[in-house]
């Protein structure tokens, strides 16, 4: 996906510049470039080179360690790189263009990127001295600037996508895993974001409850206009949901290309290795 | 014995009193001082971080009589004259918002690193996420030591007596002198005092603990 767009189209209205409309149709929603972590003296990600295209699903999947979280860390702005860039919508992220010269980025320029990023993690993080409603509200109140009503009824609305409507006056400490995680997904929904990171939001879950959970996504996935970024261990649904899947091991992309051929055709010896021990 | 009571009532009441204002005031600016000095210890500005760092070090170091007298004796040589409650208020408050400090600094730290996460993931401000998010949390977390940190701060309000302040261990002070041979009666009437003081603090506090985690656990 998103390759095969970069030709430049042959003929183009005339009002528009054709190289505009080309840049235009091809910016990516999610460009890392190069881009390096290290912790202290440890280097995690050794040059990762990847794009998202708007709306694309991708699978995220490889060994323990291999700095998966990391990944999607720097583009929640949670980690920053060591190196490197990062692109949203053909915008730098971690830095900000001064004088023709790239900065690192201050706050407002992070609190502006983030309007189009959201995630959800594998432990959840719902803020336990809010209800239901409030842990999803609390944000386009606050945030966004919504009236309090707007808020509600966006939130309510995405709590009945999750399946959650019954719950909204109950603190998170009153729900299971599945569902605290299905609120965690209404809370990050609710923002709007264009890319989502999802990582590992299953693996902290007790096995029965899996299944709902990963419903929802499909679901979510299923509506089509949100780029997501799912970090994954759950290989039947990397399968049914992703558009892509990337394979990392050792803090480098090692293979990636439709799930199909990831699964059934897989190229390198690292990711053979990796699907018959998970199998 | 109750006939004595009711003599010491009006006096030892006068001296309840007293000492009830000096410690809710004392107890006010001792919390509003932890909460301030407690959150700039976090601050990402070195200066405040710093400024803040000294606060807790000074006040906690000097000994409060000592700092009393200094309030009391001393800063009158610099024409800043202060009422003997100010004096004493300004006093406790100083002393016990820098431990206060400190409980509050490590209660935000205790919150789950995930939780700020959240916070920002979620697009939230620096403030938003420390006020909206984070110290309601740690606030609960810091019911229990502030607690027992009132309670020293009551007791320690005894030593204002040093500063002649009328409070309940002056008034009892002033009956020993009319009753030598009930001393036993009064100070353990004292006792008494102290301690029904000192469990109206904890009753508040395990109310509004109650009250802050209602439903959240
Ligand atoms: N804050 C940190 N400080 C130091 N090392 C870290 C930190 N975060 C991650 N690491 C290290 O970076 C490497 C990659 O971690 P990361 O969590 O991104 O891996 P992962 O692919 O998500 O693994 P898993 O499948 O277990 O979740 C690991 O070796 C980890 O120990
Ligand atoms: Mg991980």
């Amino acid at each position: 996906m998103g390759t095969t767009m970069e030709k430049q189209p042959q003929t183009a209205p005339e009002t528009v510049d054709p190289t505009v409309a080309a840049a235009e149709a091809t910016v990516p929603m999610v460009k890392y470039t190069d881009v390096k972590k290290s912790f202290g003296d440890l280097e995690v990600l050794h040059g990762i080179n990847l794009e998202m295209a708007a709306g694309e699903k991708i699978a995220i999947i490889g060994p323990s360690g291999s700095g998966k979280t990391t990944l999607g860390r720097m583009l929640m702005t949670l980690d920053h790189p060591t190196s490197g860039t990062i692109e949203v919508e053909g915008e730098h992220l971690w830095h900000m263009e001064r004088k023709g010269k790239l900065v690192p980025a201050n706050e407002k320029h992070l609190h502006m990127m983030r309007t189009k990023i959201g995630m959800v993690f594998q432990h959840f993080n719902l803020f336990p001295h809010m209800k239901v409603i409030n842990n999803v509200t609390e944000a386009p109140v606050k945030v966004l600037g919504l009236s309090k009503e707007e808020a509600h009824d966006r939130a309510v609305e995405m709590l009945r996508k999750v399946g959650l409507e019954e719950k909204l006056d109950v603190y998170p400490a009153k729900l299971s895993g599945g569902q605290k995680q299905r609120v965690a997904i209404a809370r990050a929904l609710v923002m709007r974001p264009k890319v989502m990171v999802f990582d590992e939001v299953t693996s902290a879950l007790d096995p029965e409850l899996v299944g709902e959970v990963l419903e929802v996504i499909k679901e979510i996935a299923d509506e089509g206009e949100m780029a997501m970024m799912l970090i994954t261990h759950e290989m039947d649904f990397a399968r049914e949901v992703a558009d892509r899947v990337v394979f990392g091991a050792d803090g480098l992309i090692v293979e990636q290309g439709p799930p199909e051929q990831i699964f059934e055709n897989p190229q390198s010896e690292r990711l053979q290795t990796f699907l018959r021990r998970i199998k | 014995m109750i006939d004595y009571w009711l003599e010491w009532m009006p006096l030892l009441w006068k001296g309840t009193v007293s000492t009830a204002q000096v410690t809710v005031l004392s107890a006010a600016l001792a919390l509003l001082l932890a909460a301030l000095t407690g959150i700039c210890r976090l601050s990402k500005f070195r200066l405040i971080r710093g400024l803040a760092l000294v606060y807790v070090l000074t006040f906690r170091g000097i000994a409060l009589l000592v700092l009393l007298f200094w309030i009391y004796y001393v800063l009158p040589y610099m024409n800043i004259e202060l009422s003997k409650t100010m004096a004493a208020v300004l006093a406790l408050g100083l002393n016990y918002g820098a431990f206060g400090s400190e409980i509050v600094r490590s209660s935000i730290l205790a919150v789950p690193q995930g939780q700020w996460e959240a916070a920002r993931a979620l697009n939230m401000t620096p403030a938003q996420r420390m006020f909206r998010i984070i110290f309601p949390q740690a606030l609960i977390r810091m019911i229990p030591p502030f607690n027992n940190l009132m309670i020293e701060l009551l007791k320690a309000s005894s030593l204002l007596f040093f500063i002649g302040m009328t409070d309940l261990v002056y008034q009892a002070d002033v009956l020993r002198g009319l009753y030598l041979q009930q001393s036993t009666q009064l100070y353990a009437t004292l006792l008494v005092i102290y301690f029904i003081l000192a469990s109206m603090i904890s009753y508040s506090a395990r109310l509004l603990e109650r009250k802050l985690s209602a439903g959240r656990l």
